[in-house]
């Protein structure tokens, strides 16, 4: 699981947890296992189609502002939201289709919101960075980078402020780690020992700069030391390590020890799908073509062999077709009216509440003036 | 109804609302053990316990963010920023999520939160202490921003704003925290987003909100009994939304504006409220729109120039005076008046 060679001594993995030496003899493996790693090859690649429609969206004027895709991220994300119970909360950032689309929300409403329709999951309000969807617990994409640290902090307040035992998860970029909330977030949650699980995803750049040049202990996971909060770093090529870390930092936040878990991943594009990346050498664009999640975990697959050649295919067209469904559902998905445009102003109406169009006027427009000053 | 100070009305209302809704939980610094700073706070970490007050460090953006997210799960918390100056380091929070969450998600999650803090100078606390920057807040859609004057005032707006789904930001003001009035007894909120007529007259419209809507009711008093004269005065209550119905009707009866602000002039507060009379008065108006605004520097802090940086009572008067005195000359050259 340390693939050392990945890094090029960059950036560390870690030395720790490294159960899956035990495991790798496919002899061993239970049913269970091979199910649960279909699944997740099932999930990996639905991300990587869905991702990929969405690109193709984006070039085709469906989808607009910024986009930010999960590829090369997908191991993180299905091995992570595993972990998870439905009652459990997520908070993450503008990096989320992934996400949402693996807290079992319809992929159909997650392109629907990218193509800023009615029927999308934050009914076009929000787009490509905050999807949100309260029945899946998905309590928000965030835009502003460590934004929803503090909020995911307050949420798993609430949960101990009631005595529940949901658990919120918490994921964010390697640039957060550099960010003010992120440390007073970190504070906060082990002064008050709550329920929360943060993830850094660390795909090793921040839009073009470096993890070595933006953070000066580039160990990310290090840094819940300073707060006495348990962390690991994990390869997050491997979906089935990421689960695993993944249900320890959940089961330690379950248990009122917030925990810090760095997942070191890659990112196969640029920062958005109108980023060309052209700050990456051809050799890191080829090493990281190379580490491809997904094609390492179908190699591993097949090499153990849970699949064949048409399962693979089978597995891909399923992913396809259900990627092309949700493109064909957000398309006919119905453009919000104008009319809706202040639905949205307050939770609690209020007097005096602001529904003036740009062109409008405060007031009636004043009448001609004519001498008759006096009434 | 009893005699209270705003500092008592404010502790009363927030222990009733902590007795009446266990959702409802203070947080913020020095608030518990410390009992506040300027102590609103007092005995209630005795009476609830740390769950219901919860001190924190000294991290605005980290526990006024941890109040939102504790909110959009359908707790009340109410924060105290200690001064409205600290706020600035929990501005994206504020900005960027509290006020953005109920929109940006589809109303799909409400924050009802509430914020307390105090503006104001004249307390030799210097530049960075001073400040009045309440527009901040006042500026952003999706932000309710309340702003009482008067005892009974912020009892009934601290209710409205603790029951209230969205987001309020609840100006208070250090100089107000000691003056005392009338407080109901009953728990009635009153509503955001209206202003008040606190006082009705016939000779012009005086303007103001938090310490300068006391200034405005104390100079309008003091007008009447030595010349006699009529002042309208007008309590804005609350910043957002903002009730230009009440001012502009104000204006159509006395012809004549004085805003009186805490805050900077240039892009103030008063710009805005000169405006609305602008777009909702214009054929009205017998003279422009005066407005009376701190001095435009980081507040000194020696007593002399803080002096002469804040808007004094005479400040006020004179301003008073100009306008009528360009009334009189306006209604002279048309020959007549408008009653």
């Amino acid at each position: 699981m340390t693939d050392n060679t990945r890094t090029k001594g960059k950036a560390p993995t870690p030395k720790a947890a490294s159960p899956n030496a035990k495991r790798t003899k496919s002899a061993e493996r239970t049913v269970a296992e091979g199910d649960r790693n279909l699944k997740f090859y099932r999930d990996m690649m639905l991300i990587r189609r869905f991702e990929e429609r969405a690109a193709r969206g984006y070039t085709e004027a469906l989808i607009g502002g910024y986009c930010h895709l999960n590829l090369g991220e997908e191991a993180a994300v299905v091995g992570l939201m595993c972990a998870l119970r439905e009652t459990d909360y997520l908070f993450t950032n503008y990096r989320e289709h992934g996400y949402a689309i693996m807290r079992s929300i319809d992929p159909n409403r997650v392109m629907a919101e990218l193509y800023g329709r009615v029927d999308g999951v934050s009914k076009g309000w929000g787009g490509s960075m905050h999807m949100f969807d309260l029945t899946h617990r998905l309590l928000g994409g965030y835009g502003i980078v460590g934004g929803q640290v503090p909020l995911a902090t307050g949420a798993a307040l609430a949960i101990d402020y009631r005595g529940g035992d949901e658990i919120v998860m918490c994921t964010m970029g390697d640039g957060t780690a550099n960010v003010g909330a992120f440390h007073e977030s970190l504070n906060l949650a082990a002064l008050w020992n709550l329920p929360i699980a943060y993830v850094i995803i660390n795909n090793r750049l921040g839009m073009g700069t470096t993890v070595e040049k933006a953070s000066a202990e580039p160990e990310l996971y290090k840094r819940g030391a300073a707060y006495r909060i348990a962390s690991e770093r994990v390869d997050g090529l491997d979906p089935i390590l990421v689960a695993e870390a993944a249900t320890r930092a959940v089961a330690s936040a379950r248990a009122g020890k917030p925990y810090l878990l760095e997942v070191v991943t890659e990112r196969l594009r640029g920062h958005s799908v109108v980023d060309p990346a052209k700050y990456r050498s051809a050799e890191e664009v080829a090493l990281v073509k190379e580490l491809d999640p997904v094609h390492t975990f179908a190699s591993r697959l097949v090499a153990e062999g849970l699949l064949d050649e048409q399962g693979l295919a089978r597995i891909d067209e399923e992913a396809t077709a259900r990627a092309n469904e949700a493109h064909a559902f957000a398309e006919a998905s119905a453009q919000p009216d104008p009319s809706t445009l202040f639905d949205y102003n307050y939770a609690t109406p209020v007097a005096n509440d602001s529904r003036r169009l740009p062109g409008e006027p405060l007031f009636e427009p004043a009448p001609r003036p004519v001498p008759e000053v006096d009434e | 109804m009893s005699i209270m100070t705003y500092r008592q009305a404010l502790h009363d209302t927030l222990r009733a609302e902590m007795l009446r809704d266990e959702n409802v939980f203070l947080i913020g610094e020095e608030i518990g053990v410390f009992e506040g700073s300027y102590k609103i706070t007092a005995g209630l970490l005795a009476e609830f316990g740390e769950r219901r007050v919860r001190d924190t460090p000294i991290a605005e953006e980290g526990f006024t963010g941890a109040a939102i997210g504790a909110a959009m799960l359908g707790l009340r918390p109410v924060v105290e920023i200690m001064t409205i100056n600290f706020s600035l380091l929990a501005l994206d929070q504020i900005v960027n999520h509290a006020a953005k969450i109920y929109g940006m998600f589809g109303g799909q999650a409400k924050v009802p939160l509430v914020i307390r803090t105090p503006g104001g100078g004249g307390q030799q606390l210097g530049a960075t202490h001073s400040q009045n920057i309440e527009l901040y807040y006042a500026f952003v859609p999706g932000m309710k921003v309340v702003a009482p004057s008067t005892p009974a005032d912020a009892k009934a707006l601290l209710l409205a704003a603790i029951r209230d789904d969205d987001p309020v930001l609840f100006l208070e003001n250090l100089a107000l925290y000691n003056t005392k009035g009338e407080v109901p007894d009953d728990d009635t909120p009153a509503p955001i987003g209206k202003a008040a007529v606190t006082r009705a007259g016939r000779d012009i419209t005086l303007i103001g909100y938090s310490r300068m809507a006391y200034v405005a009711s104390k100079v309008a008093e003091e007008l009447a009994e030595s010349d006699g004269l009529d002042i309208e005065v007008i309590d804005l209550r609350s910043l957002r939304p903002l009730d230009r119905e009440t001012l502009i009707a104000s204006v159509k009866k006395t012809h004549a504006a004085v805003v009186l602000e805490d805050d900077w002039l240039t892009y103030g507060i008063g710009a805005e409220i000169a405006a609305s009379i602008s777009d909702g008065a214009f054929d009205y108006l017998d003279a422009p729109v005066r407005r009376v605004a701190m001095a435009e520097v980081p507040m000194p802090y020696t007593k002399v120039l803080e002096t002469a940086a804040l808007p004094s009572n005479d400040d006020v008067v004179n301003a008073i005076y100009q306008t009528l005195d360009a009334v009189g000359q306006r209604r002279q050259k048309v020959g007549q008046g408008h009653d």
